[in-house]
């Protein structure tokens, strides 16, 4: 079958995206394996794969596809639960139907091999049909097979253990506080849920504040095994109710459990259900079982009263579920999205910069010619000028929430291989910049987190050794500061070891053996070409490429990259990138006959020389209100001639942590600047970042802020 | 023994609520409880705080509204806070919590 190439595109476009979400969404869902929005993602992603490709006759994609979507459609009718075994293998599921799309772009059949495995992956789907085929044979009219049926097999889906306490009414008295054992118990894993148990508490007049009355109910994810989380209430044994489940107990298991608490059952069911321990449908099937179990019993109204009570409970149901969904509010919002080509974007752009230079003329023209209604009306225009190159630029901002949120796959993935457990915690996400800075900040970032994973973060003998949480944190923010973005990938690992550092830049060469570095420096050299302190080189990295490369490509950027450490405790790696690479507010000044342009995000403050600082003598550093500032006289800089005046004006600039202070003559004012590159002639000078076209036809050249100032450092190590 | 400001409806601990000054503190809630329709308690300056501790607020926030009485806390120090947190029980002191909240704003 011929298929029109624009109409395939659009296909592999949509099935990428559906993807995308699939994915999203089954990394969610292992921590909210009842949520139906979430479910309800997946399934429609499959199901619109399995559909499209229908359309297309890609029988290898709808066939495969549809093993995947039974079990699916399983999982929302809430017959199946989500477990991390089935996530899991909905991930392999995930996984191979990429390959398929991608032989779908090269217009290829798949391998046997890949055939093959498509069938391994249908095998393991059609396992959670089988159990359909066989729960239909026995319907639940059936009393007995069903409650045999929850007592051998029915597991529930949790994978958590559950703990139950009732503390007895001397453990005040005996000198205990229950809360301590809680404290103990998270040593040992994670508390994924705590409800304290009030129900017993006697009224005012009756209670004796020195008993206690008190019990926990309590989810807890942990690797430990049921004798150490037992030994941990040794010393409450005696005075101390206790129930330890496993996780993915059998359903008869909690009835028991229901059965032998003192609670009544909707309370205790409703307990559960909030410890995140059993599901609204498995709490269903727990009373349900009850309820059938004591109709065998003469008195009808006992199986009448329960069966009232399952009629309250989807309420309690419901409000669980509604809970669970304000907890986590992961929901998308709906998609309100048009699809560009991006280089229509560009070509707008380029376009309102060109605009903005002729309105820059124009208003000129006005200014010369001296009408003042002209000059109103250049006014406005250049303030809409301005909007819309604001709203152009807006169209190309993206937040880096999506590429963060790529990283969760990397992070699941790369911890499992090394077999270490790491948590992946993302802030900023909602921080925006450009689309093509977006794009290429992927991979350099890739490769930082899988070196702070892999070098970063100990293993997990080394981690409790040094009285760490077991769990490795990698963190990555972003946030805005001074006109650019900042992305921090953060690790609470070993840190680096400046001694090692040192000695091997030393054997490399890349340093002088006498050289007196500071902590920073010293950490930044791991930047240098062919390095690497990793004792051992993993499949991941410590080859020594690696680091040289991430930091020329920021530096292609126009950004900067640096590292903080503390050891023992773990890295800092900030970029520093420019927030757009087309289109900046400057400040023009002027130095001589020339005008130059500094990015306006970076200027703090204008002071005239002589009359606020003061030189120190040396021509280097004025004091600025009792502060240091280095500064340079452009004009020696650029060396450029003219008329020297008689007021010169300092412009201090920031980046970063540095500041500076730049010497002009004239102050010009605010200016919106097209940033136009300089040619391959000048790209060895540091100093200059670019042009620009001013109203006059004249050209403006941009200071490279940045630029200027390592080159200012330089100079200052140099004389030292 | 713990140290309070008493007035009426209005009772401040200080330092320890603990099960060491729970069973005097319990006679003085249950008191100030039955002769005042509205009865506040202030925890900003309470410096420990257990499980006895956080039974008793429990028992004074039900005796509250099974008597009809308003209850607010107009304060809860970092120990009360986290011991709150752990237990999962903010939320039960939750409305007592912001009662207190806005009337501080009006005042």
């Amino acid at each position: 079958m011929i298929i029109p190439d624009d109409y395939l595109q659009t296909f592999v476009v949509e099935c990428k995206e559906l993807l995308e979400q699939m994915e999203e969404s089954l990394l969610v869902i292992e921590k909210d394996p009842t949520n139906p929005d979430i479910i309800n993602a997946i399934f429609r992603a499959a199901h619109t794969i399995k559909g499209s490709a229908g359309l297309f006759g890609l029988e290898f994609i709808v066939e495969f596809t549809h093993t995947a979507e039974s079990v699916l459609d399983r999982a929302r009718s809430g017959e199946i639960v989500i477990n991390s075994n089935l996530t899991a293998l909905f991930i392999a599921v995930h996984d191979h139907l990429a390959t398929l799309v991608e032989h779908v772009v090269e217009g290829s059949t798949p391998s046997t091999e890949t055939t093959d495995f498509g069938k391994r992956l249908t095998a393991q789907l059609e396992v959670y049909l089988g159990k359909e085929i066989k729960e239909v044979s026995f319907p639940p009219v059936q009393k007995l097979n069903v409650s045999e049926q929850s007592s051998t097999g029915d597991q529930v889906g949790a994978d958590h253990w559950h703990l139950s306490l009732r503390f007895g009414t001397d453990v005040f008295r005996n000198g205990m506080d229950p809360f301590s054992f809680v404290r103990h118990l998270s040593k040992l894993g994670t508390i994924v849920q705590l409800v304290t148990i009030i129900d017993a508490i006697p009224s005012a007049e009756e209670m004796d504040p020195e008993s206690c009355y008190l019990g926990f109910e309590i989810s807890f994810r942990s690797e430990a095994s049921k004798t150490d989380i037992d030994n941990v209430f040794n010393f409450v044994r005696s005075d101390c109710e206790i129930h330890i489940l496993p996780p993915n107990s059998k359903i008869s298991e909690y009835q028991k459990l229901i059965q032998e608490l003192p609670e009544q059952e909707m309370r205790l069911g409703e307990l559960l259900v909030n410890c995140g321990t059993l599901t609204p449908d498995e709490l269903k099937r727990v009373l349900q079982v009850q309820s059938e179990i004591s109709t065998d019993e003469p008195q009808r109204p006992i199986g009448e009263v329960l069966v009232e009570q399952q009629m309250v409970s989807p309420p309690v149901v419901e409000a669980a579920l509604k809970k669970q969904e304000q907890v986590r509010e992961h929901k998308k919002a709906e998609a309100n999205l048009i699809r560009v080509d991006a280089d229509k974007l560009d070509e707008l752009i380029n376009l309102v910069g060109e605009l903005i230079i002729a309105g820059a003329g124009t208003s000129l023209i006005a200014q010369k010619a001296g009408m003042a209604d002209l000059m109103e009306s250049t006014a406005t225009l250049s303030r809409l000028v301005e909007e819309v190159r604001d709203s152009a630029l807006a169209l190309r901002m993206v937040q880096i929430g999506a590429t963060f949120n790529r990283f969760q796959r990397v992070v699941r993935d790369v911890s499992k291989e090394l077999g270490k457990e790491i948590n992946l915690v993302i802030s900023g996400a909602e921080t925006e910049l450009d689309k093509t800075v977006v794009e290429k900040i992927g991979d350099p970032l890739t490769h930082l987190v899988r070196n702070s994973m892999d070098h970063g973060i100990e293993p997990a003998e080394v981690r409790i050794a040094r009285g760490k949480p077991v769990k490795g944190t990698l963190k990555l923010n972003a946030y805005h500061d001074a006109g650019s973005i900042v992305i921090e990938v953060t690790d609470d690992g070993g840190g680096l070891n400046k001694a090692k550092i040192l000695s091997k830049a030393i054997e490399r060469g890349l340093v002088d053996e006498n050289a007196n570095l500071s902590d920073k420096e010293i950490y930044n050299l791991i930047f240098e070409a062919g390095f690497s302190t990793a004792d051992a080189i993993s499949n991941l990295s410590g080859r020594g490429v690696g680091m040289d490369v991430v930091r020329s490509n920021i530096q292609a950027l126009r950004g900067r990259i640096e590292l903080d450490s503390v050891e023992g405790q773990g890295s800092t790696i900030r970029i520093r990138l420019p927030l757009t690479l087309a289109i900046i507010d400057g400040f023009m000044v002027g130095v001589g006959d020339t005008t130059f342009v500094v990015p306006l995000d970076m200027v703090v403050e204008c002071i005239e020389l002589r009359a606020w600082a003061s030189d120190e003598g040396d021509g280097q550093y004025l004091n600025l209100r009792g502060e240091v500032l280095p500064y340079r006289r452009l004009r020696d800089y650029f060396d450029t001639k003219g008329e020297v005046v008689r007021r010169e004006n300092v412009v201090v600039v920031r980046y970063g942590e540095h500041k500076a202070g730049l010497v002009v003559d004239k102050l010009m004012g605010e200016f919106q600047t097209v940033i136009k590159p300089l040619g391959q002639l000048f790209k060895g000078e540091k100093g200059i970042g670019g042009f620009t076209i001013l109203g006059n036809g004249e050209v403006a050249l941009i200071v490279d802020v940045p630029g200027l100032m390592t080159q200012i450092e330089h100079e200052k190590d140099s004389r030292e | 023994m713990p140290k309070k400001k008493e007035q009426g409806n209005h009772l401040a601990i200080e330092g320890e609520f603990t099960i060491y000054t729970v069973g005097e503190l319990k006679e003085q809630i249950l008191g100030a409880l039955l002769a005042n329709d509205e009865f506040e308690m202030d925890l900003s300056a309470v410096e420990e705080f257990d499980a006895a501790g956080l039974q008793l607020l429990i028992m004074t926030k039900k005796g509250a509204s099974a008597l009809n009485r308003k209850f607010r806390l107009t304060g809860c120090s970092a120990a009360v806070l986290s011991l709150l947190d752990l237990s999962g029980l903010a939320s039960f002191f939750g409305d007592s919590l912001t009662y207190a909240k806005s009337k501080e704003a009006i005042a």
